[in-house]
């Protein structure tokens, strides 16, 4: 494939492994070993075995008739947020959880944004029976108390982040210590695209099935597997990857990402690496990143706790720069409005981070006949809280 | 020309006294005073820490002093202004610590052009890892007779530390375990068997060991298995009484070992 990731772990000029030699074991380890584990006989059926039974896969592709009818277009919504936990997050924690016990891992680690990945962490370790301690910005703790609360009751116990601004990035660095603290008993669940090589490509092999399930239900419902153009939220960018993924290759489907624009790209408080961002080193990966002159990270900001983040998978950095994806980003007024409209033409709330790629549905020129995906990444249940403080109901 | 790094191992097998400060604390301009006092008192070596704002290898104690510095308004240009005059007053070799996200935007050859220019002898870049600097930097690092200082671990295999070794210019930096800056537990307890281990490789290049050293027990353990040892997170804290530099670090090395 074209837009496979090298043997050095680069997508064109992003990605690598810029670990620090405490973190090189493990990482050597997973590089050489992850391939051969996750293409195994054993592993496959083990997996797709869990995410029919478990996850509860394939996730609808659902036809939302009357959100086309308002657009003028085909609109089809791949259910994410069906699966278990109400999000596409558990797709990549099944396949980490069973790499992990065949590493021989007995503990595990996660950093968690709006708390869906550290939700789908702390279950899959409920579920094989392995200790799981979660890391979260203090920020995010308050601003996503139930799935904090989720999380206690899996069994994880969840360390509040304090340092920088207190959200994924603060979560993701303290999560970096506890591995580089603990090497040999642990296994650091990364919950998006990002990180070291093996990292990106592994839980965008994870994540594929979206795009796999994509193109057999599109064949189905509409008699071809390409759509127009797929369209999904970016943060890290794991639910775009693997909405991605299976298209590619194939030139004729536009890809759309979506970033986070915060309170617009112009101002300070955004989340749109891609628009204002350079390249650079963060979180052992060279990729798009917000950062000042001198090269310090800077601080993001998003409504959505799952798209605050200042960096961006390699992949999408390599999509962006290429052109083989388009990306565009909503503010959280825009994406407000789109929770809402969706909400209101076909009954489903969709998580504030799903929300930025239904927004973009006003920013592009669909065409009727156009069949357009997008990957609703997950449920609004988190959400509500924010939802009702806006709307004021 | 000579690299004073291997100038003091060549004349100094043992005891060697490693500090590091991050570079804007406790304020803004104390660089110079700090790097001058510390050399008066007998130190053999200086890391200087670039301030970053995401120092993943890192304990609590640097994480805060390299917030406090940032606060301050430390940025390399800056940094490299401090230090324009230091070789007019200090003659120890002079480390420069950091993140490798800084270094990259700087720009890799202007930064160490920079570095030769004011007399720095190492880098210590624990996130540039030896396949991406024998790839793009080395030469760029020889041209400004810069020693790329590489860390091994007690996970690091016997072929890897052999590979790190032969890369090697200066001194290897042995974490004396697996965990981020200060974690404070006792080398003593479960680190013979590595110390050990390593002292017998033979290898090279000489060894100070960094991490989990505080005090004159854990300083005095470390240097019976290596040329010496690097201790950043207590001087840090050291740093933090308030008092006179001049009288904390001359208080704090004192406490670390005898003079000489």
């Amino acid at each position: 494939m074209k837009y496979d990731v090298n043997e050095k772990g680069y997508y064109g000029e992003f990605g690598g492994a810029w670990i620090p030699e405490m973190m090189y074991t493990n990482i050597d380890e997973l590089r050489r070993d992850y391939l051969e584990i996750i293409k195994s006989e054993a592993f496959q059926k083990e997996f797709d075995q869990l995410l029919k039974d478990y996850v509860g896969r394939p996730s609808p592709l659902y036809f939302a008739s009357r959100l086309s009818e308002h657009y003028g277009t085909k609109i089809f919504l791949k259910r994410e947020d069906l699966n278990h936990t109400g999000s596409h997050k558990l797709n990549n924690t099944v396949g980490q959880i069973l790499l992990a016990e065949r590493l021989g891992k007995t503990r595990i680690i996660a950093e968690t944004g709006a708390g869906q990945h550290g939700v789908a962490t702390a279950t899959v370790c409920a579920l094989r029976g392995v200790k799981c301690v979660v890391y979260m910005g203090a920020l995010d703790v308050s601003r996503q108390a139930p799935n904090v609360k989720k999380m206690k009751m899996l069994g994880a116990e969840v360390i509040p982040v304090h340092s920088g601004n207190k959200t994924l990035k603060d979560a993701t660095n303290e999560a970096m210590r506890d591995w580089i603290n603990n090497p040999e008993d642990t296994h650091y669940i990364i919950g998006s695209v990002v990180g070291p090589h093996p990292y990106p490509d592994m839980v965008a092999r994870f994540q594929s099935v979206i795009s796999r399930e994509m193109r057999i239900q599109l064949l189905e419902k509409t008699g071809s597997e390409f759509p127009t153009r797929v369209l999904a939220c970016v943060g890290g960018g794991s639910n775009a990857a693997g909405a991605f993924y299976h298209y590619l290759d194939e030139d004729l489907v536009e890809l759309i990402g979506v970033e986070a624009a915060g309170k617009g790209v112009e101002t300070k408080e955004t989340a749109a690496t891609l628009r204002v961002g350079t390249p650079g080193v963060l979180h052992a990966s060279r990729t798009m990143l917000m950062q000042n002159e001198d090269g310090q990270i800077t601080e993001p900001y998003s409504i959505s706790a799952g798209l605050d983040y200042p960096g961006i998978g390699p992949l999408h950095s390599h999509l962006f720069t290429t052109g083989r994806a388009k990306y565009l980003a909503s503010t959280d007024e825009e994406v407000l409005e789109a929770a809402l409209l969706l909400t209101r033409k076909e009954g489903i709330i969709p998580a504030l981070e799903s929300a930025h790629a239904l927004a973009a549905l006003d920013k592009i020129q669909m065409k009727p006949d156009d069949v357009n995906v997008v990957n609703l990444s997950g449920s609004g249940n988190k959400d509500m809280e924010t939802y009702l403080d806006y709307f004021g109901y | 020309m000579q690299n004073r790094i291997n100038t003091l191992f060549e004349t100094k097998k043992r005891d060697i006294l490693s500090v590091y400060f991050t570079a804007g604390f406790p304020r803004l301009n104390d660089t110079a005073e700090i790097i001058q006092e510390l050399e008066k008192n007998g130190v053999g070596l200086i890391e200087i820490g670039i301030p970053f704002s995401d120092p993943t290898a890192d304990g609590p104690t640097i994480q805060r002093s390299s917030e406090t510095a940032l606060k301050n308004g430390m940025n390399v240009k800056l940094l490299f202004g401090q230090l324009k005059n230091i070789r007019e007053t200090v003659k120890i070799p002079l480390i420069m610590m950091g993140y490798i996200n800084p270094v990259l935007q700087f720009g890799v050859e202007d930064f160490c052009k920079k570095c030769h220019e004011v007399g720095i002898d190492g880098l210590i870049l624990p996130d540039l890892p030896l396949e991406e600097f024998e790839s793009h930097y080395k030469e760029i690092f020889q041209r400004n007779n810069l020693h790329n200082i590489l860390l091994i671990t007690p996970q690091t295999s016997e072929a890897r530390i052999r590979q790190i070794d032969e890369a090697s210019g200066g001194f290897i930096y042995m974490v004396s375990s697996a965990a981020t800056t200060g974690a404070g537990k006792k080398v003593e307890d479960f680190h013979r068997d590595y110390f050990e281990r390593i002292q017998q490789m033979n290898l090279k290049n000489p060894r100070l060991i960094g991490f989990g050293i505080s005090d004159r027990a854990t300083f005095a353990n470390a240097c019976h298995y290596a040329s010496g040892a690097i201790i950043g997170s207590a001087f840090i804290k050291a740093l933090q009484t308030g008092a006179m530099l001049k009288d904390s670090i001359q208080e704090f090395v004192k406490s670390i070992r005898d003079t000489e």
